[in-house]
């Protein structure tokens, strides 16, 4: 059969952008039915975004959607996407925690309706789950608030097999065994095996290159928003996969001539292990400390650990600057100016008000060390460009009379230039005695850190000095071993 | 300030509306009591401004915040002060003390309610306001005291047509203006309201200044029971009841973001005597209470409305 | 506790045991309550209670809140004892004019993202101005046939209780059995999840507030059938007691969790409460404030049932 004619979803040409930032320059992608695509890339290689505008959640900028042979580009959506037999199942959770297991399969099937739809439901969503995890235990009444967050990833990835009126014909899973454990893991990819030998096709993102190699048929490798690989499964192993995931050049060269030796006098801060962990997270005075690994593996909860003191030795005051801009850090009403200088309110009071002159000095000063670019600092933030906005919190945090800056991966979306200016300005800061623990996705980043720990699902699995830190070390330290 | 500026702020239009009912009112009458409608307006009004104060500040801290126990404070607070003076001039900082203590005390009873239950606010208040009123009633036993005859007067007396406590609340109001542009606790409260979590990561210590807040929404109740109980000659059991909506009222009209993180002291005077003037207006007109609440409800409704496409063009 | 009993089974049964207490209470204070005539006094006002409570289920089931519930059942109780004893025709156009007014509102909060306690706080203002306009001074008659149900003495179960029961199973039937109450509940529960599998919020925003209008509604009309008459204050209290009923009846502000069956018993509560406190012969001026520490001590053990749950 020809991969033309069989091909179940065929994306030609995606680009998508955010700001400054091009998450998909050009992506094509093609799945056939009755296969397993595993879909690999470290972070921001665009593996969510392409998997959201395959899904419907995301319209992109430029790119024809062509699904069981028709052209979808212009009237795509979720409903549109169902009603071809794709689903997806997120790596957030989109069930509703006040209702039934069975009242959730029923969101999913709007003709689910008449009499004994509960029983239907039920019935439905039963079977889903017990072909793909036979004695799960889940009764369809149990409310899913209720249920451990196991369990709702199960019934989370049953509901999108379940079928009424529409079969499924791919399904997209997206870190579906993050928070499975190992047994119940190996029964959803046996499944997934079972389910592409019967036609259905799925794609398959995960952290775990063991199961990437074990199910998927054929392997596609992101980075920068492109495709850069896609070869049968059994071309690949872990290290040429790995390889094909970092970049080309290495700019290792260089850099590992200045390493710096560990000082010996009590860390600034000590964050102990907890029960199960192993290794302590150190950071000196001056020292500039990396928090790798793929997103979201208890960086930014290691970070608030040391914010809040909870189960962390820290001496010197805090200051953080966030990554999040929307939920952590921006104040959307005020100026850029009151947005920098609310870390810093208790050093400008005067007779216990806040002195204006010595605020806009603050502000000031930090337009020119950072070149925010802005005609008057009076204006309100969201003037800013977001790269811009990120600057000011940046201002906000080194503004701040702190010893410890805590970054939580800060240069999401901002453009090059901002990058180099502040990381020219972090170094100098460091080298005056502050340190900084830094949260960042993005592997280039490690190169200007002393130390770095690498984390993988809630813990630090590595431990890395500076000459020790090589992009293949973090990516091997990132992704799990064993199968 | 340029004009433009000016008129860019939300709390201006409450002044000129409330000067547009006044023009619409004395045009009725053909200028007669124009001055003394004024008065009237700046007494009733020094109540509304009072208590919405308190209310504005807790509005501030963000969605879900509001103080639903001001009635059953102003209540409580008047009172025990009346009974504690009992009539007696000697006894006037006593009573203003306990009328304070008592909104000292509701408001650390609410802060707990929300912090020790994890309740909203809205229902923290309530509950406790259920409380504090009976208190009121138990305390009361149906007596009307008389305030101190020395209080009375300082609470009735006008001077050249402007009533002393006015300018008592419009020197307050300033205060409260400095306090929430130029202090830690103000600037603390907007980043609140804007983003608890934000506030919280850039070093706000987001319990201590809600905390604060809570209390001093309870105190100017409190006082303002005390000085309604005073004018108007003793403490009355349904005394703070329309005070809950028209409190809210106050602070939408007045041009404080209800969504929170951008709060007011000027509009809130504006919105009281737009309020009160409202009422004067409609009553010269031969309009009775009906219209005139279906008025009230119409423009919180507008306010509202047309702050969402604002909100939308930013 | 924690290991041997079930913390979410305990917490579903705390408004009936909270009730069931309440009303062993009062029987052992006061036994002749425990006749026919006895019940029927003690729960008669807890049918428009009762309605009004649910109304505002409804609307916590969506994450929102309706602070003008009291005096819109104000209003509905003045068209009752007058438009609609006077002008049937008239009276029943009036109440289907509020109803959807109300699910305007619904429309207005969602699509202009407004906050629900401001606009209906506006409202109340609103309904409580038409109410005086309706009716301006205490008065009015309740139609025959409503006085006639409200008063009605089936035997051997007293009517409030009868009543009670057919509004929770209705309700109970078409939120939590249905197939669209389920779409509904999980708007509360999880709009976006919602939005994403297809559903429009809008629609399920506009029924919810259509449906409180018309549990409203009927609350209105129950209250006249009981008093008789109407005046245009008669409700006003309705607001903090639906708030407080859902809320003893195992309800939660957000997340859809709501109950049908809790927040009917959580309104008979209420009302018993006020009874019981009048037996217990305790002073009357602390008969609300007994209500809010009543509402306080409930919130208080859900608090400790939730950190047992947690704990396991």
């Amino acid at each position: 059969m020809s991969a033309a004619a069989a091909a179940l979803a065929r994306l030609d040409g995606v680009e998508k952008e955010f700001g400054a930032v091009r998450a998909l320059a050009g992506v094509d992608l093609t799945i056939a039915a009755g296969e397993c695509v595993g879909l690999v890339g470290h972070n921001g290689a665009g593996k969510s975004t392409l998997m959201n505008v395959l899904a419907g959640t995301l319209a992109p900028d430029r790119g024809t959607i062509i699904i069981a042979g028709t052209d979808l580009s212009s009237r795509y959506s979720v409903v549109a996407a169902h009603a071809a037999g794709v689903r997806c199942v997120f790596q957030e959770l989109s069930l509703c925690p006040n209702l039934t297991v069975a009242e959730n399969a029923r969101i999913m099937h709007p003709h689910l309706t008449g009499l004994k739809w509960r029983a239907r439901a039920g019935q439905l969503i039963t079977e889903a789950l017990d072909r793909i995890f036979p004695g799960h235990g889940i009764p369809p009444g149990a409310v899913v608030g209720d249920l451990p967050i196991v369990q709702r990833q199960m019934v989370e990835i049953a509901r999108a097999f379940t079928e009424t009126d529409v079969p499924a014909r791919l399904v997209i899973l997206d870190e579906p065994t993050s928070s499975l454990d190992a047994l119940v893991a190996g029964q959803l990819l046996a499944f997934v095996r079972d389910f592409a030998a019967r036609g259905g096709s799925t794609v398959l993102i995960s952290h775990l290159l063991g199961e990437i190699l074990s199910t998927a048929s054929r392997i596609v490798v992101m980075r920068d928003g492109k495709v850069v690989a896609a070869r049968p499964a059994a071309e690949f192993d872990r290290v040429s996969l790995v390889a094909a995931m970092g970049h080309v050049t290495n700019q290792m060269a260089g850099t590992a001539a200045t390493t710096t030796a560990r000082r010996g006098e009590v860390p600034r801060v000590r964050a102990r292990p907890r029960p199960g962990e192993t290794i302590a997270l150190t950071a000196h005075q001056g020292e500039i400390v990396g928090l790798a690994g793929l997103s979201g593996q208890g960086q930014t909860r290691m970070l608030l650990r040391v914010f809040s003191r909870e189960d962390a030795e820290v001496s010197g005051s805090v200051a953080l600057v966030a990554g999040d801009r929307q939920t952590d850090g921006v104040f959307p009403l005020w100026s850029i100016a009151k947005n920098i200088t609310i870390g810093s309110l208790k050093r400008m009071l005067k007779r216990g008000l806040i002195d204006a002159e010595a605020e806009s000095e603050l502000a000031e000063a930090w337009r020119r060390r950072l070149s925010i670019q802005t005609p008057d600092m009076r204006n309100p933030i969201l003037s800013l460009s977001g790269g811009n906005q990120q600057k000011a919190l940046f201002a906000r945090a080194l503004g701040s009379d702190a010893e410890i800056i805590l970054m939580d991966d800060p240069m999401r979306g901002v453009d090059v230039g901002t990058k180099r200016e502040v990381y020219d300005i972090i170094r100098e800061e460091a080298a005056r005695g502050r340190t900084f623990l830094w949260y960042t996705t993005e592997f280039d980043e490690l190169m200007h850190c002393d130390h770095v720990y690498v984390f993988r699902e809630g813990q630090i699995v590595a431990d890395l000095p500076r000459d020790q830190v090589t992009e293949e070390r973090v990516l091997h330290a990132s992704f799990r071993a064993d199968d | 300030m340029s004009v433009r500026a000016i008129v860019a702020k939300p709390w201006v239009w409450s002044y000129v509306a409330a000067f547009a009912v006044w023009l619409a009112t004395i045009a009725f009458t053909g200028g007669q009591g124009a001055g003394g409608v004024l008065t009237a307006a700046l007494t009733f009004g020094t109540f509304f401004a009072l208590v919405a104060i308190g209310q504005m500040f807790v509005i501030t801290l963000g969605p879900g915040n509001v103080d639903l126990s001001i009635p059953a404070t102003m209540t409580l607070a008047g009172t025990i002060a009346m009974k504690a003076m009992a009539e007696s001039d000697a006894m006037i900082p006593v009573g203003l003390g306990l009328a304070l203590l008592t909104g000292l005390c509701v408001g650390i009873l609410n802060f707990g309610l929300i912090l020790l239950l994890r309740i909203p606010p809205i229902i923290a208040t309530l509950s406790s306001s259920f409380i504090v009123q009976s208190t009121a009633i138990w305390w009361n036993r149906g007596l009307r005291i008389k305030p101190p005859p020395a209080l009375g007067d300082f609470a009735t007396t006008n001077v050249m047509g402007v009533p002393v406590l006015a300018v008592l609340v419009i020197i307050i109001a300033a205060v409260m203006h400095v306090v929430l542009a130029r202090t830690v606790f103000g600037r603390s409260v907007t980043a609140i309201g804007q983003n608890q979590r934000a506030a919280w990561l850039a070093g706000v210590k987001v319990e201590r200044i809600r905390f604060l807040t809570y209390v001093l929404c309870a105190l100017f109740s409190s006082l303002c029971g005390f000085l309604l109980a005073s004018f108007s000659g003793g403490a009355a059991l349904n005394m703070g009841q329309e005070y809950l909506l028209t409190s809210i009222a106050v602070v939408v009209i007045g041009g404080t973001s209800v969504a929170g993180g951008f709060g007011n002291v000027p509009g809130l005077w504006g919105a009281s005597l737009f309020l009160f003037l409202l009422v004067t207006m409609l009553n010269t007109y031969g309009l009775g209470a009906g219209p005139r609440l279906i008025l009230t409800g119409a423009i919180i409704i507008l306010v509202i409305v047309a702050a969402s496409y604002r909100r939308q063009r930013e | 506790m924690g290991a041997v009993v079930n913390p979410r089974l305990l917490r579903a049964l705390l408004p009936a045991f909270s009730l069931a207490v309440l009303l062993a209470a009062i029987f052992w204070l006061q036994p002749r309550t425990m006749t026919y005539f006895g019940l029927n006094l003690l729960l008669n006002l807890a049918i428009p209670i009762v309605l009004a409570t649910i109304a505002q289920m409804f609307i916590i089931c969506v994450n929102d809140l309706d602070l003008s519930i009291g005096s819109y059942v104000s209003l509905t109780a003045c068209i009752a004892a007058t438009w609609l004893n006077d002008e049937p025709v008239v009276g029943v156009a009036a109440l289907a004019l509020c109803v959807l007014v109300y699910a305007g509102l619904g429309a207005l909060i969602h699509i202009r993202q407004l906050p629900s306690i401001v606009v209906t706080l506006g409202m109340s203002f609103v309904w409580l101005g038409v109410a005086i306009l309706v009716l301006p001074t205490p008065g009015g008659e309740a139609p025959e046939w409503l006085r006639g149900l409200m008063t009605w003495k089936p035997e051997f179960v007293p009517f409030p209780i009868i009543a009670s029961v057919v509004i929770a199973v209705v309700v109970h039937v078409g939120l939590m059995w249905s197939p669209y109450g389920a779409v509904l509940r999980g708007v509360g529960g999880n709009a976006r999840a919602v939005e994403r599998a297809g559903w429009s919020l809008l629609k399920a925003k506009v029924i919810m507030y259509a449906l409180a209008g018309i549990a409203g509604a009927f609350a209105g009309m129950a209250l006249v059938g009981l008093t008789t008459s109407a005046d245009a204050n008669i409700a006003l209290r309705y607001t903090l007691l639906s708030i407080a009923g859902v809320i003893l009846g195992g309800g939660e502000f957000v997340g859809g969790r709501v109950s049908p069956v809790g927040a009917v018993i959580g309104a008979m509560t209420l009302t018993l409460a006020a009874s019981f406190l009048s037996f217990l012969q305790l002073n009357p001026d602390w008969q609300i404030g007994a209500q809010g520490a009543i509402l306080i001590i409930v919130l208080a053990l859900r608090v400790l049932i939730n950190r047992a749950e947690g704990r396991r």
